[in-house]
């Protein structure tokens, strides 16, 4: 890879990783909306009639339940909200005698079902209820895995067309002005349940905690849970005790989910940059070793061929050497044997002489 | 090929027959009745072993894909290279039976489209899962279609697509860390079901982590499997690396699984869970961390220094397994730990049944193609052509 291209890949891994940490933050600042609605249950009232459930399976024409609502034997056992019924009425043991607690969507402030749907079906409306579009679900059914309250249902036996079931505070029937609050709020007795504004909603139950000591928890659930949710609930007993679990945190699971999420981008962004300079070190590396064992071949060869001339040379110089010397060999053999003979002539002549003289 | 002239009835032949037979007459049951009437699914267990095993453990198992081919074409370990044939195949088929498998699971399996093409939900992890696995599916047929092609022998879509393998393979490697980390990150957002010993905001860590091992465990494990049964297909390249390739890979898994259980020890520890290893859950966590990630670990490392092949294939084994074990636990086992034992979930045997029929469809796929296309040897058109 060229040194240009790399340093372009690292720049873009930052502007997304900057674009990724401003989405993160705008999310985390998400109050809810101002004119946003709920419903205020107060456990100390409830009686476990069961009108709202009858109510609710009015307004939102569910199928007739196996048992009628006026049979209060089914309360013995704790239920929750399915595919018939967006909402249910369980008894749970209090300190003095039953306590009843309405179980239905708490329509969060910042819904786990919607931040975890893969096709948004799930929608927040500014009126605080949070309702769902059948039109795009897929039935994938992660939004009941997420939901920490156990909320939607899915309706199991449709083979084709299922859908997912919950409460949606009667979103549709009021925005037409069927109703002026929740089937559930309107078919309570007692007034247990309260609608309204949930700024004001809190504020009631504050004064209602204030004024009678000793007989509500000083806590309102729903108001920070999860990041805060519509349905809020005031009890005389610990919620955990009537089925409202006090360990989920307040962190909602769009702000949970916001770390993994944000690696995504920087892992699309510095991936590519980082196997291909791995990739290009090696091709380097590669091409290094392959230019570096050509040139030490090159420069053995230069060696071998260095050496094999020396020796030439030097056995050519001893070659010559030995040819001089021969021949000076030659030579000097050549001048002896002719001053040898020289002198046998020499001698000769002079024995002759002598010969001669003797003679004479 | 030899095996083609004997009878179809071999005894593999009809055992797979019947798994077939059955899975067909499952899927029939979930689109007539509906997932109520074959599964243990409930409203607050809406994701069972389809889930646990067909997408989790398959998608991990299928790791193998981009672990071999990075090692050989990024990482320039070139004597890998008859390995990333088989793997590429292995990983195409563990993807396509995952999407396979999730028509199935799904609701309304004819929108699985919706999330890609009509309206994308980028705030869930699970959009990011469907993008990449449909990306990463389209990757992998493509990586894998050389192999058709000189089959067919269409030589100029081969080579075209060919010259695309670096391309490709950085590419499978973005989209592998990716999804394999969020399906570990879909239960980040579920912090009050998953019992803390599994829970963990590094859950994305260690699923992507944990997906190393377990691909070059698969790619040990299915070559061990495969070596008998196709040695005839296997040329002498193929057949003279595979214990360099077994040795190699037990390497990086020794090394990617004490890794892994670095991370595990830290995700347990960065949330102060140390009290819970006292109680049965916590029993149950030092089983999967020493048994099935240390053990294996050690196992690897010995028999990769000592040349111990069968020592490799139990690590092996003992990894894939764990790996398994894990998702299980993570889905399954520790999800809803706070429920009564009533209302926890336990899966039906048709579910049992048709998760065995998705495997199944797998091994006939890879029996096929394995006998037919250039997978364990060299197409002579094209030697010394990568």
């Amino acid at each position: 890879m060229k040194r240009r291209q790399f340093l372009g890949l690292l720049g873009a891994a930052g502007i997304t990783a900057t674009l990724g940490t401003t989405a993160q933050a705008s999310s985390k600042s998400f109050d809810g909306y101002p004119e946003a609605k709920g419903v205020l249950f107060d456990a100390t009232r409830c009686i476990g009639c069961r009108k709202c459930e009858a109510g609710c399976n009015k307004v939102n024409k569910l199928p007739a339940p196996a048992k009628p609502f006026e049979d209060l034997t089914v309360l013995n056992k704790v239920r929750r909200t399915d595919e018939k019924s967006y909402t249910v009425v369980n008894k749970y043991q209090g300190k003095n005698g039953p306590v009843f607690r309405k179980a239905q969507c708490n329509h969060c402030m910042e819904p786990a079902c919607a931040s975890v749907c893969f096709v948004q079906a799930f929608k927040k409306n500014p009126d605080g209820s949070v309702t769902y579009d059948a039109s795009v679900c897929v039935g994938c059914r992660y939004c009941m895995v997420a939901c920490p309250f156990n909320v939607p249902a899915y309706e199991y036996d449709d083979p084709l067309t299922p859908r997912v079931m919950k409460c949606t505070m009667c979103h549709d029937q009021i925005q037409k002005g069927e109703l002026s609050a929740p089937g559930c709020v309107g078919a309570c007795p007692k007034e247990a349940l309260t609608y309204g504004k949930r700024e004001d909603l809190i504020e009631i139950a504050r004064e209602r905690i204030l004024k009678n000591p000793g007989r509500y928890q000083k806590h309102i659930y729903g108001e920070k849970e999860m990041g805060g949710t519509n349905w809020l609930y005031i009890s005389g007993e610990h919620f955990a005790d009537i089925g409202l679990r006090e360990d989920l945190g307040n962190k909602s699971v769009p702000e949970i989910s916001a770390g993994p999420l944000s690696v995504v981008p920087m892992v699309a962004a510095l991936w590519p940059a980082l196997l291909g300079g791995v990739w290009a070190i090696n091709k380097r590396k590669e091409k290094v070793a392959a230019e570096e064992q050509k040139a030490a071949v090159k420069a053995a060869k230069a060696a071998t061929k260095a050496e094999a001339d020396a020796k030439l040379a030097k056995a050519m110089d001893s070659a010559e050497r030995d040819k001089a010397q021969a021949i000076e060999r030659e030579v000097k053999r050549a001048l002896e044997e002719a001053e040898a003979a020289r002198k046998e002539a020499e001698e000769a002549a002079k024995d002759g002489a002598d010969k001669d003289g003797e003679g004479a | 090929m030899s095996s083609e002239n004997k009878s179809l009835m071999t005894p593999a032949n009809i055992i797979t027959g019947i798994i077939l037979a059955i899975g067909v007459v499952i899927a029939v049951l979930r689109f007539t009745k509906g997932l109520g009437a074959i599964t243990n699914l409930d409203q607050n267990n809406p994701w069972g072993i389809w889930i646990g095993f067909d997408l989790l453990c398959g998608v991990a198992l299928a790791a193998g894909g981009y672990t071999t081919s990075s090692a050989c074409y990024i990482f320039g370990l070139k004597k890998y290279h008859s390995a990333v044939r088989p793997a590429i195949l292995t990983a195409f088929l563990g993807y396509a039976l995952v999407v396979f498998a999730l028509h199935f699971d799904v609701g309304r399996p004819y929108r699985l489209v919706y999330p890609v093409f009509l309206q994308p939900g980028t705030t869930s992890l699970l959009y990011e899962v469907g993008l990449c696995v449909f990306l990463y599916v389209t990757v992998l047929a493509v990586e894998f279609s050389p192999a058709m092609f000189e089959w067919l022998g269409m030589k100029t879509v081969r080579n075209k697509i060919h010259k695309l393998t670096l391309a490709l393979t950085v590419f499978g490697v973005v989209l592998s860390t990716l999804h394999q980390s969020s399906l570990g990150a879909l239960y980040i957002a579920v912090p009050s079901k998953v019992h803390p010993l599994w829970y963990s905001p590094y859950l994305a860590v260690l699923f992507f982590v944990s997906s190393i091992p377990a691909g070059l465990s698969m790619v040990i494990f299915e070559g061990m499997l495969a070596h008998k049964p196709w040695h005839h297909m296997m040329d002498k390249t193929h057949l003279d690396e595979h214990d360099g390739v077994i040795l190699g890979f037990a390497r990086g898994a020794s090394i990617s699984l004490a890794a892994y259980f670095c991370v595990k020890l830290v995700a347990m520890a960065y949330d102060n869970n140390w009290a819970y290893l006292a109680t049965g859950w916590g029993a149950w966590w030092l089983v999967e961390v020493l048994g099935f990630i240390a053990l294996p670990s050690l196992m690897y490392a010995m028999g990769s220094r000592e040349k111990n092949i069968k020592l490799i294939k139990w690590a092996a084994v003992l990894t894939v397994f764990g790996i398994i074990l894990n998702r299980f636990n993570v889905s399954i086992v520790a999800f809803n730990w706070q429920l009564p034992a009533g209302e926890r979930y336990f899966p039906s045997i048709m579910e049992i049944m048709f998760s065995i029929f998705v495997v199944t469809v797998g091994v006939t796929v890879y029996r096929f193609i394995v006998s037919r296309m250039p997978i364990f040897f060299e197409h002579p058109d094209y030697k010394d052509a990568h």
